[in-house]
């Protein structure tokens, strides 16, 4: 046997050889990724739980920024990105379930201390958003999903840095928020809503959920040959 | 609402993760009927960890599905006395297990001895340095028990685990290709290690070139397939990257389940309680034995479970809050340094290289495991090089390989790349497979400032007060990571990366709650030589309540450049001996005091 013939008597190759197809961004590949469809599942767009129509598109046009669409992969929204948020946002997470949330809140706690704000993820979307918008309103007037790209990067760059300040919530500690959530929906597995097609495992050359390198463990430095599979498809 | 009362047993087992199981199936077998009280709920490889619902990073490595839910119970945290303590509210620093298996199920199974010297290193420092090498305020102490009485118990629990690796001194003999600087073990390791990943290879290369001497991480992931001492089963790890965080689907990586369950389960001599939340170990009116434990159930009815004997063996932090609440032994207290439950907290510091390396060079960070698959030098560790130099005691190993490649929290870009937006992008897609890790996993010592107390503010969902822990970095710490540090970037230079990052704690920098490190807390009901100043004698028996043991990372005066667990087993195995063979026949203190 070769030393590049693969053993055929692995599950995951005997079921996924066929299907398989080199993940961009293996070696010097330059393959462009299929583009995943931007719809959910049946086809309509999907309707946001938590949301309101607001809200949702303040989501939508920052997420657009924070991982925009470009040659190298999908963008947050044709990945599904603030479907997988406003889903989030009724789990038990969203609700604050799995953090400690009894008072005293000591909100100016020094930082290396962690999050000490009251808000629950939900209530800091609900609360940040608002205080954004009164903050855009008093600043040119239009809304944060109207302003055009260089804006809206902008204003997403000053809350990252701490430098703009809202009434009532710490931009920074928002912003946190909605780029950790943000990743989350584009990496985990497509179940959560976002991640759809898998299209940003293809990208980096993530295996997902094949979770078995028996094959592999002889071979260091030698290109991974198989896509990923979702939780659904393993 | 009255105190339900059960039928009086033998040995009640408080918390059942690696320490509780060890106990349970020692004393079972010695002939005693046993309860465990476990507060989570009853967990399994099947179902619970399958394949794939495992393979889920955002369910258990992001949100923890395997941890202890902090909305019902956290500590608090500050960096110095005089500050006001605020909680932990959110996993970071490290990650408190929960449900049947504890810690053990979503550890990464980094399977250690403690050097030889580490078990008296108060007196190895000051033979081999003189008393005023240390700063007046370290309080690190000798454990008591040595190295040549532990090594039996220590290569028992690798039995136990199928631990992988490469012996590096047999019987003083050393051996090609393992740890040159380990103590003694009699035998080898169960099974042999693993494959390197590619980050290893590269790493091992690199230190040999230097002339140092690499070898295979000790993992509790098994190589080969196994049958452990219980008869206990386990399966080759096939590297699948949802380790540390998960539970393992494969029966590889040791853990309750997988190493003593399958045999501790059936003994009729044997109950398992979940869902039992131990609140207070109850004393009689002397004060000088306890008379069992009292815990809530799931309905949230107060039981009292009577014992002849009490295990605590939950994780660290509740060994020292259970100690507190129920008013063993004397609390420690700053001022005067005296007094023990609390008493000597230490942490352990990290430091991080990432190599990014260019597109011909595939790293394929998503093939890893917790332990497996990783290369260690242990040049700079414990006592293994003359400190005098140097200004600081303890040391750290470093270690080059990869535990997963899992997108949401491993994806790493090059210094500089903005943390969104396009380039983002592009760096992520750029740098993912080709990205390798170099590490330090460095000792903390342990302060006269530094300790654990209950907080005055807050309380968990049973209304008694939250543990409170002050702790932050002192200059022996920030020398040693400095000194490790450089040592390790020696390597990563000599790996060649076409870039590199590094994230070093530097003097003045505040320990951070937000940054993972690792979940190797010690110290609070330290075993030691004396009641002055320890909680426990030698065989982990508290001075002043003689029929309570008390098991775990508690039990160290002081931190290790090492992971515990391999300490931990071999010290409970070392305790329960003397339990059998000591205790039983003659219940009260095995050492006077």
């Amino acid at each position: 046997m070769s030393n590049d013939d693969v053993s055929a008597s692995r599950r995951s190759f005997l079921t996924f050889a066929l299907a398989a197809v080199p993940a961009a961004g293996l070696l010097g590949a330059g393959t462009m990724v299929p583009a995943a469809r931007a719809l959910a599942a049946g086809g309509k767009p999907y309707e946001p739980h938590y949301f309101t129509p607001d809200e949702w598109a303040f989501v939508k046009a920052a997420t657009d920024r924070l991982i925009p669409p470009s040659e190298d992969g999908p963008g947050a929204l044709e990945a599904g990105v603030p479907e997988f948020i406003d889903r989030q946002m009724d789990d038990a997470y969203g609700h604050g379930g799995y953090w400690y949330m009894h008072g005293p809140f000591v909100p100016d706690a020094p930082a290396t201390l962690g999050y000490q704000l009251r808000f629950t993820p939900r209530e800091l979307y609900r609360s940040g958003i608002a205080a954004l918008d009164r903050w855009c309103r008093s600043h040119g007037g239009k809304p944060f999903h109207e302003r055009d790209a260089d804006a809206r990067d902008a204003i997403l760059a000053r809350m990252e840095d701490g430098s703009l300040a809202l009434d009532g919530v710490p931009a920074k500690a928002f912003f946190t928020q909605l780029l950790d959530n943000a990743k989350e929906g584009y990496f985990a597995d497509p179940m959560y809503g976002g991640n759809r097609g898998m299209g940003s495992w293809k990208m980096i050359g993530f295996p997902g959920a094949r979770a078995d390198f028996e094959d592999w463990l002889d071979r260091p430095g030698a290109v991974y040959p198989l896509g990923p599979v979702s939780i659904k498809e393993a | 609402m009255g105190t339900i009362r059960m039928k009086p047993v033998d040995a009640v087992i408080v918390g059942f993760g690696w320490t509780g199981a060890i106990m349970g199936a020692e004393l079972t077998e010695a002939g005693l009927d046993v309860v465990a009280l476990e507060r989570g709920g009853y967990r399994d490889t099947s179902p619970d960890f399958s394949y794939p619902q495992i393979a889920d990073e955002l369910a258990y490595a992001v949100r923890g599905k395997l941890f202890q839910p902090l909305a019902r119970e956290t500590l608090t945290v500050r960096h110095a006395m005089g500050d006001t303590a605020v909680p932990y509210r959110q996993y970071g620093s490290f990650l408190l297990g929960n449900n049947v298996g504890g810690a053990g199920v979503h550890w990464n199974g980094q399977h250690y001895r403690p050097s030889p010297e580490d078990l008296a290193f108060r007196s190895r420092i000051e033979q081999r340095y003189g008393k005023h090498f240390m700063p007046e305020d370290m309080t690190i102490q000798d454990y008591g028990v040595d190295y040549d009485e532990l090594e039996p118990f220590l290569d028992h629990f690798e039995r136990v685990c199928g631990t992988s690796g490469q012996a590096g001194n047999i019987n003083g003999r050393i051996v090609e290709g393992g740890n040159p600087y380990e103590g003694f073990r009699t035998r080898d390791y169960p099974t042999p290690p693993n494959p390197n990943t590619y980050g290893a290879e590269l790493f091992t290369k690199a230190a040999r070139d230097l002339g140092l001497h690499p070898f295979p991480q000790p993992s509790a992931n098994a190589s080969q397939p196994y049958t452990n001492p219980y008869g206990a089963r386990m399966g080759p790890c096939n590297l699948c990257g949802y380790c540390e965080r998960f539970g393992c689907f494969m029966y590889s990586k040791a853990s309750p389940q997988v190493s003593i369950m399958p045999v501790l389960m059936r003994r009729p001599n044997f109950t398992l309680r979940t869902e039992s939340h131990v609140v207070r170990v109850e004393l009689d009116s002397t004060g000088k034995r306890a008379t069992g434990v009292t815990y809530i159930d799931a309905q949230g009815r107060e039981v009292f479970q009577p014992a002849e004997l009490v295990i605590v063996s939950a994780f660290q932090f509740h060994n020292v809050r259970l100690m507190l609440l129920s008013g063993i032994g004397t609390p420690y207290d700053p001022r005067t340094g005296k007094g023990v439950i609390g008493k000597n907290y230490a942490y352990q510091m990290m430091s991080h290289i990432t190599l990014f390396y260019d597109k011909d060079q595939a790293i394929n960070p998503f093939i890893g495991a917790g332990a497996a698959g990783s290369a260690i030098v242990d040049e700079y560790n414990s006592d293994h090089f003359d400190h005098g130099p140097h200004g600081f005691v303890g040391g750290a190993y470093i270690i080059g390989g990869q535990t997963g490649g899992r997108p949401i929290q491993q994806l790493s870009v090059p210094p500089g790349t903005p943390a969104w937006g396009a380039q983002w992008k592009r760096a992520a897609r750029e740098s993912y497979l080709h990205t390798a890790h170099v590490s330090t996993h460095g000792s903390v010592m342990s302060y006269r400032n530094r300790y654990l107390d209950l907080d005055p503010n807050y309380k968990d969902a049973y209304g008694l007060p939250l543990l409170r822990m002050t702790f932050d970095w002192h200059d022996n710490e920030y020398r040693m990571t400095r000194f490790l540090t450089d040592r390790a970037l020696d390597i990563v230079r000599q790996m060649k990366p076409r870039q590199h990052s590094v994230l070093v704690r530097q003097p003045g920098d505040h320990y951070d709650v937000r940054q993972y490190q690792t979940t190797h807390t010690t110290g609070g009901v330290i075993m030691g030589t004396d009641p002055a100043s320890s909680a426990l004698n030698r065989y982990q028996q508290s001075w002043d309540v003689h029929n309570v043991f008390v098991t775990g990372a508690s039990a160290f005066p002081q931190n290790l450049g090492y992971n515990p667990t391999g300490l931990i087993g071999g010290l409970t195995y070392w305790a329960a001996k003397a339990i059998r063979d000591v205790y039983l026949k003659a219940p009260g203190p095995m050492v006077q005091a």
